[in-house]
């Protein structure tokens, strides 16, 4: 009897609160405390990064003239315009994409699906990782004087690009690598059970249920290239003429070209605000247009929604 | 007994230094169906998966024996994968067609064949799944996505998938365990329809599934075969206590 009363002394509190009403909201201090730091949070983000456009467009749209985009700077013309550095903008995109896509895609298929787990593949891993991580004036330094100087490249677009190629590789490899990580088992199996070859099946199967993944990397890896300027000031110069003549379109690669963030930079450098907030406002529509590519693409090759 | 499609001889399988399989022999009938069954971890799927040889994406495995497919033996220097498996079609636990339209999973095998021709792979593609009775479900939505199907509806495009290859033996993986009973019922259905075309070896948990749709029985324990023999014997008159004592649910 005495076991029984103590036991419902014990029990007594869980008791009563199971019985009790609920209705009884409480604030909890903690929580509205939370609440409010979050929201602050939240707005200083967005406030900053909206503030900054804001006043990026506020200060540069005036110089952003049809002749500012369409013409290259010349004091023989007097002109100060941009396009020599946007094609050389693309040029360097068009390049390093073209050498890093295979690469780093080839890689990423290689760790994931041919080598066997073990230290290699660990090696690999974390050199990619550290890759990753190094400042990119590393990698210009090693550029101007491995591809400039050892391959006799000097200053040229094709030495930028193979520069940014190994800068970006970590971005696509893993990328990739992470996208063939979330395609299903029962896929790979399902494939090589009726018959397929392994590279068929790679090509028909995994390729392209990692197609998204492969279209973010790639397009992370526009993003850098558009934004470098340290691992390109010194290995694709800052060369800002436009082609003499049809064939100069073809030797350009091998000739000095900034790209517009190297331009602005030289810009702010000799204090010349209105180009440099010119070209600012265009480098922001750019990176704006690219997401918004991607969000198309991405969707485009989302192959569970036929 | 009928005549043999597989003959297994002393056929035994390592894990690393784990011995999966112990000096298994078996002789599978041909457009029969043949049941593996026993407790999880007996290797009744490790072995079905020797027969087209699926274990050889795992590193660590090593096989010892003889699997003899209308007398050759698959384990043989020189055989092809890729020929022996569209001969050697199976079909997974979990229901899994490919991300693409019900058509180009269907396709995918005659086109890894080489088989191009529109006209050809329609009617492939129409045959076999009238073959795995899901025609009439998919016709209206062959350019749809496979993944919006039902399991069970997922399961049958994965047996057409299969068939499309036009094998002649067909292994199954527990191939209703993922699915509800009427989907299962459907399953099993086919399975029986099947076997007058294709020789069936299926592995299930489900022994009430073994006795309903298989010609014979093989009863697994710890990599060895205790017990084979016509499903009507297994199950009515075990030879072995093991056996008996496995079926009437006494373990496993």
């Amino acid at each position: 009897m005495t076991k029984a009363a103590n036991n419902m002394t014990a029990n007594n509190m869980t008791a009563n609160n199971m019985t009790a009403s609920i209705m009884n909201k409480k604030s909890r201090i903690s929580d509205i405390l939370l609440k409010i730091v979050i929201y602050f949070s939240a707005s200083v983000s967005v406030l900053l990064l909206a503030g900054i456009i804001f006043y990026v467009f506020a200060k540069g749209i005036s110089s952003v003239t049809w002749s500012f985009l369409t013409t290259e700077t010349s004091t023989l013309k007097g002109t100060a315009g941009i396009l020599g550095n946007i094609l050389n903008t693309v040029y360097i995109i068009i390049i390093t994409l073209v050498i890093v896509t295979p690469v780093g895609v080839g890689t990423a298929i290689y760790l994931n699906e041919y080598a066997k787990p073990g230290r290699l593949v660990r090696v690999i891993e974390f050199t990619t990782e550290t890759l990753a991580g190094i400042p990119s004036i590393l990698y210009g330094l090693f550029g101007m004087i491995f591809f400039g100087t050892v391959c006799g490249l000097s200053f040229s677009i094709l030495t930028g690009a193979l520069t940014l190629t190994i800068m970006v590789l970590p971005l696509i490899t893993r990328n990739t690598q992470e996208a063939l990580k979330t395609v299903p088992d029962s896929y790979r199996s399902g494939a090589l059970g009726i018959g397929a070859t392994k590279w068929y099946m790679i090509r028909t199967i995994l390729l392209p249920s990692a197609m998204p993944g492969i279209i973010t990397g790639i397009i992370l890896a526009i993003g850098r290239i558009v934004g470098e300027s340290a691992a390109l000031l010194f290995t694709a110069g800052s060369g800002y003429y436009l082609p003499k003549s049809a064939l100069g379109y073809l030797t350009k690669i091998l000739d000095s070209g900034g790209t517009l963030t190297i331009q602005l930079y030289l810009s702010m450098s000799k204090a010349d605000y209105e180009v440099a907030f010119g070209i600012a406002v265009v480098l922001l529509a750019i990176v704006l247009f690219i997401n918004f590519i991607t969000k198309c693409l991405v969707r485009q090759f989302d192959v569970s929604r036929i | 007994m009928n005549n043999s499609k597989i003959i297994i001889e002393n056929l035994n399988l390592y894990y690393g230094d784990n011995h999966a399989l112990k000096d298994v022999s078996m002789d599978i009938p041909e457009k029969h169906i043949t049941a593996f069954i026993g407790p999880s971890g007996c290797g009744k799927s490790t072995f079905l998966k020797t027969l087209n040889r699926m274990n050889d994406l795992i590193d660590s495995v090593r096989i010892e024996g003889k699997v003899m497919l209308d007398r050759e033996n698959i384990y043989a220097p020189g055989v092809d994968t890729t020929l022996l498996r569209k001969k050697i079609g199976m079909v997974f636990q979990q229901p899994n067609p490919f991300p693409m339209s019900i058509y180009d999973n269907v396709a995918y095998g005659p086109r890894i064949h080489g088989i191009k021709s529109k006209a050809r792979l329609d009617e492939i593609v129409e045959k076999s799944l009238r073959g795995a009775a899901i025609f009439e479900e998919t016709k209206d939505r062959m350019k749809k996505s496979a993944l919006g199907l039902s399991g069970g509806q997922q399961q049958r495009l994965c047996i057409a998938r299969a068939l499309a290859v036009e094998p002649d033996v067909l292994l199954m993986d527990e191939p209703t365990s993922a699915l509800d009973p009427i989907s299962t019922l459907k399953i099993e259905e086919l399975m029986t329809e099947l076997k007058s075309n294709y020789t069936v070896a299926v592995v299930t948990h489900n022994m009430q599934q073994a006795a309903r749709v298989s010609d014979f029985t093989a009863f697994f324990l710890v990599g060895e075969v205790v017990e084979f023999n016509s499903t009507d014997n297994v199950f009515s008159r075990p030879a072995d206590k093991r056996t008996e004592d496995y079926i009437t649910g006494r373990f496993g």
